[in-house]
């Protein structure tokens, strides 16, 4: 983690990766009590994932990881049982065992399409997000090619991620 | 999207952050909220000729002291909520200690005077002024603290806005105390005290519906 925050994106990557399984079983669960199924739990991972990358500047390094990784999870679950809870309500009966049947451990995919997610960002900071974040071009190259100055670009890159989970957990099932 | 995809985006790039980022955001905030809050003052009531003068009464020192401890004691618990995870007892003891030696001065007070006196003491001039303008000021705090403690992750919104609410009601207290202190320390308890509280309860309803994320 401490590494993640001074910068290191591959010790990122790693503790990013790590958490997810952690996330993963203890969201599956949670969710598995209540009848909903390994996409959900996905969404959820992805979710918190967002949330740990986007706020990591509240993590204090002089305590420990975990109770900080699981309240931002146990956050997440909250928030998403609320906004889920109309919407169970409404689902017939007999629907709803096909809907919450459909568990299928290998190859989840969360409900998270990017591209169309993406569509909906302001241009500044699709454009932003595009350059640093999925072409991996330095903030210095996104800079000279989108013609903005540097603070810039990760100011858009910043506000452009935050926007994109805000953007998730609307679209986002069920 | 699959999560490693989403996993290899984040790590993209990484900005260093350094971690007292959040304290920052909430100083600036508070300092932003009370010279606010204090303009207002001026605005409201004009120069407080008399503090200018350098004249400092034992009861606005009282009600001074007793303000900016619990601007300061409920800021850095305010810090603390927004930081997930990270429990801040002592903290809310320090708060409740600082309420309960108000109220048992208070209380000592009215023991020792004449029962006769205590309705002067307690419904002094301008208690309807205390009780109007401290919540008015503290509306520019908390504008600026439920800006600040957005950008940090409180997972406790109830909590985190009755603190902000708190510390908002404290700063237009401290900052009302400049104009008018009160004529005794049941005043001060009461016009004081229950003011701020009142601003923490309001905090503490609006808290969910702000600081959601």
């Amino acid at each position: 983690m401490l590494a993640g925050l001074d910068g290191d994106a591959a010790a990122h990557k790693t503790l990013l990766t790590r958490l997810s399984a952690h996330l993963r079983a203890y969201f599956k669960t949670r969710l598995g009590r209540i009848g909903m199924g390994a996409a959900e739990a996905e969404d959820l991972v992805q979710e918190t994932l967002i949330a740990l990358h986007t706020r990591r500047h509240t993590y204090d390094r002089s305590q420990p990881l975990t109770p900080w990784v699981y309240a931002i999870a146990r956050y997440r679950l909250v928030d998403y049982l609320r906004r889920s809870r109309a919407s169970m309500t409404d689902l017939p009966i007999e629907e709803a065992k096909e809907v919450l049947a459909d568990d299928d451990p290998s190859s989840v995919e969360s409900g998270l399409d990017l591209a169309r997610l993406m569509a909906r960002l302001s241009p500044k900071a699709r454009q932003a997000i595009q350059f640093v974040k999925l072409d991996g071009l330095s903030v210095r190259e996104a800079a000279v090619r989108s013609g903005m100055s540097q603070s810039a670009v990760k100011v858009s890159v910043h506000r452009g991620l935050r926007a994109l989970s805000l953007l998730a957990r609307k679209g986002s099932r069920p | 999207m699959k999560t490693d995809e989403l996993i290899d985006m984040l790590g993209t790039n990484l900005e260093p952050v350094k971690g007292g980022e959040l304290r920052n955001t909430v100083t600036i905030a508070l300092a932003l909220g009370a010279v606010a809050a204090f303009c207002l003052v001026l605005a409201m009531f004009g120069l407080p000729a008399a503090t200018l003068a350098g004249e400092f009464p034992a009861l606005k020192v009282l009600a001074l002291a007793f303000t900016l401890g619990v601007v300061a004691a409920g800021a850095s618990l305010l810090i603390r909520s927004t930081r997930p995870g990270k429990p801040g007892g002592k903290l809310l003891v320090l708060l409740g200690l600082l309420f309960v030696a108000l109220l048992s001065a208070a209380l000592v007070t009215l023991i020792v005077s004449h029962p006769a006196a205590w309705g002067g003491m307690v419904f002094g001039p301008q208690w309807t002024a205390c009780l109007v303008c401290i919540p008015l000021l503290a509306v520019a705090p908390f504008a600026s603290l439920v800006w600040a403690v957005r950008r940090g992750a409180p997972t406790n919104l109830k909590r985190t806005g009755a603190i902000a609410g708190l510390v908002a009601g404290a700063v237009g207290a401290a900052v009302f105390a400049f104009h008018y202190s009160g004529g005794s320390i049941p005043f001060i308890a009461l016009w004081y005290g229950g003011p701020i509280l009142l601003c923490a309860v309001v905090g503490a309803i609006f808290g969910p519906l702000l600081l959601r994320w």
